[in-house]
């Protein structure tokens, strides 16, 4: 038996679909996953929502979550444009909330000049994150999968030995990073909430993104090489130098998202510092389907699930850990659905070999 | 106390070979995987979806080895899942193996919690005992390293050589290894490159599934949430150390259950200046430097990561 992808006719009703599918497909699994613990998945629903939208704290709850998650959605957007799988977003964020954290302290910088300074420093230790792979791959050929996910480790591991050495709390002995200058935290918009800055960051990032790829001719480079780098050095371009660049925004976007935790959320580095971002940013890239202006509505749907279910797990008595299993579940949901609006399944029973 | 003592005594070598048996049985199947083409990132949730499903299964019947058959038979079925998404549907290796493990991760900490509850004490079990090889055992200082472990252990020992004389010497393993490095001219020899992708990621997931229940029910008998953590990438590291040979993968898996086991000693004796988590990086940093140190010698199977579409010829 094989099994057999029929390319369709290009349908843009069935690309819209393909995301609404998926989000349907996992809200049906995790209504399942509410009743295999004995609630009341309607009731579950219901929790999820009011808890997620529904009240100033809850809408800003949601939205303060989703900043972090629309910046590493457009830095595995703008990668995986051009196939280069960086999947090193989390390592990217750590190093841009550490680079925050160590300049959000610094007393010698003039006040107002500290929260620039932070974005710029966190921009630039994210991008720099994401050279060293970008450089292996054009320099070595090393294989960016792997070395973006050893450097996430790399990272961690050296963040949480910084944790546990010079920036202990030489008092309490906790391993949190000593905390941002009260100047240094990031503006909110609205009193007695979390909302801060990083929601401005995010949505101009978005727009932002999606000018250089429709409007410029980076963008268009950019398609190219993403398409078939060889065509791309047929027609003059620099593949190389594409992938360089494009890293380069990549690690600064993910950076970025580290610099809002710190300056809008947290005020110090800890461990937990990011509860699996950078990976999240993977999913709402393919829930956006590498569409800049669709990564808000995605970033807002994960970030919903993620306050959303913590509330409601608590009240209707399901363990925690849902948020994590649906991001996931919509990643494979997207993909799968992407490959139902592109082709036909067709299942050829008669074995057809395997030769010509 | 310095540094040698530290390190030289019979129980911290014993503890290094236990601490390596998951990371060789995982590497060993990463590599099954990646010699046909597949580089299998759903490698950290099938560890960890292993290692529940053995805990959980010897909890509830009371039988370890059944724990085993579990373990196994998740893995080969979280496998044969992948395989549907990457080989059959052709979707990107990457993407899809870190949505498997994110929903694998997030599915197995639901059911652990629904099934064992919130607990201080986590539950355990009566985990494996050492079986002492007669004769091998009583080998000075050999016999109580590697002859004084589980049953499970030797099984990973002599899966080496077996995966090793598989891969080199029989028709099925240079099929495996053509169909990763040349897809084309395996399917023109008669090769079923998409049946030969399918059978070695479900082997690849039984090895991972294996690898993680090791842990609860050899290693430590209980199952927490840090259980695995990143474990399964260490293997996906391994291999790119071992140069995607089994030999040299298994040495690779040893050396480094030696890093952990001494990094675990320094967490608890305190005694050098260098902090831990420094040791927890390494087998990352030795990839990354393999990596450039390996740069364009092709040592990785041509067609790894790459989907194979039967139609393009």
């Amino acid at each position: 038996m094989r099994v057999r992808l029929e390319p369709r006719p290009p349908s843009r009703l069935r690309e819209l679909a393909t995301s609404l599918v998926a989000i349907i497909a996992s809200l049906a699994i995790l209504g399942f996953l509410i009743a295999l613990a004995g609630a009341n998945p309607l009731t579950g629903f219901f929790l999820l929502v009011k808890s997620a939208v529904f009240g100033k704290l809850a809408l800003t709850e949601t939205l303060a979550k989703a900043s972090p998650l629309v910046l590493t959605g457009l830095a595995a957007l703008v990668a995986f444009r051009i196939k280069f799988w960086n999947i090193g977003g989390e390592g990217q964020l750590l190093v841009g909330a550490m680079a925050a954290a160590f300049i959000g302290a610094r007393t010698v910088i003039p006040e107002p000049l500290l929260i620039p300074s932070m974005i710029l420093g966190a921009a630039v230790a994210g991008a720099l994150a994401a050279a060293l792979p970008a450089f292996l791959k054009v320099r070595f050929e090393a294989d960016e999968v792997v070395s973006t996910l050893m450097l996430n480790f790399i990272i961690a591991y050296l963040m949480a030995a910084l944790l546990s050495g010079p920036w202990k709390d030489p008092v309490s002995g906790w391993t949190d990073s000593p905390d941002i200058l009260p100047a240094a935290e990031w503006p909110t918009f609205w009193r007695g909430t979390r909302l801060h800055l990083g929601i401005v960051i995010a949505i101009v990032s978005a727009l932002g993104v999606s000018f250089l790829l429709r409007r410029t001719t980076f963008g268009l480079a950019m398609d190219i090489v993403g398409d078939n780098p060889r065509a791309a050095i047929h027609a003059g371009l620099k593949p190389k130098r594409i992938v360089l660049i494009t890293a380069l925004l990549s690690g600064a976007m993910a950076g970025l998202a580290g610099a809002g935790e710190v300056g809008g959320i947290q005020f110090q580095v800890m461990g937990s510092i990011s509860p699996g971002y950078g990976y999240a940013g993977i999913a709402v890239a393919m829930l956006a389907r590498l569409s800049p202006l669709a990564v808000l509505p995605a970033a807002f749907f994960f970030a919903a699930i993620i306050t959303g279910s913590s509330e409601m797990s608590r009240q209707i008595g399901v363990p925690i850990f849902l948020a994590d299993a649906i991001q996931g579940l919509a990643l494979l949901a997207v993909l799968v659905a992407s490959v139902l609006s592109r082709y036909r399944l067709r299942l050829d029973l008669a074995r057809s070999g395997a030769g010509p | 106390m310095n540094l040698l003592d530290l390190i030289l005594d019979i129980g911290f070598f014993a503890a290094a070979v236990r601490l390596a048996v998951p990371l060789l049985l995982g590497t060993l199947g990463e590599l099954i995987a990646e010699r046909s083409g597949s580089l299998n990132l759903g490698i950290e949730g099938m560890m960890l979806a292993g290692a529940f499903a053995g805990f959980a299964t010897a909890a509830g019947t009371g039988s370890l080895w059944l724990g085993v058959v579990a373990a196994i038979a998740i893995g080969g079925v979280l496998g044969f899942s992948l395989a549907m998404l990457t080989v059959v549907l052709r979707l990107d290796q990457t993407v899809a193996g870190i949505g498997m493990t994110m929903s694998v991760t997030g599915l197995a900490f639901y059911f652990y919690r629904l099934g064992f509850g919130e607990s201080a004490v986590p539950p355990s079990i009566q985990p494996f005992r050492t079986v002492p090889i007669p004769i091998l055992s009583e080998i000075p200082a050999i016999g109580p390293i590697f002859f004084n472990q589980y049953a499970l252990t030797y099984i990973a020992y002599l899966l080496v050589p077996a995966l090793a004389f598989f891969l080199m010497k029989t028709p099925a393993g240079l099929s495996l290894r053509t169909v990763g490095e040349n897809p084309l001219a395996a399917a023109s020899v008669g090769i079923d490159v998409i049946q030969m992708r399918i059978v070695a990621l479900i082997a690849a997931g039984s090895l991972a599934g294996l690898g993680g229940a090791y842990l609860d029910l050899a290693a430590f008998g209980s199952f927490g949430y840090g259980i695995i953590s990143g474990r399964g990438w260490i293997c996906l590291a391994l291999v790119v150390l071992g140069r995607w040979q089994p030999i040299p993968c298994a040495l690779a898996a040893f050396l480094f259950g030696a890093v952990d086991a001494f990094q675990l000693r320094l967490q608890t004796s305190g005694a050098w200046a260098i902090p831990y988590q420094v040791f927890l990086a390494l087998p990352y940093l030795a990839t990354l430097v393999a990596m450039v140190l390996s740069a364009r010698q092709a040592v990785a199977p041509a067609a790894l990561g790459k989907a194979y579409d039967p139609e393009i010829r």
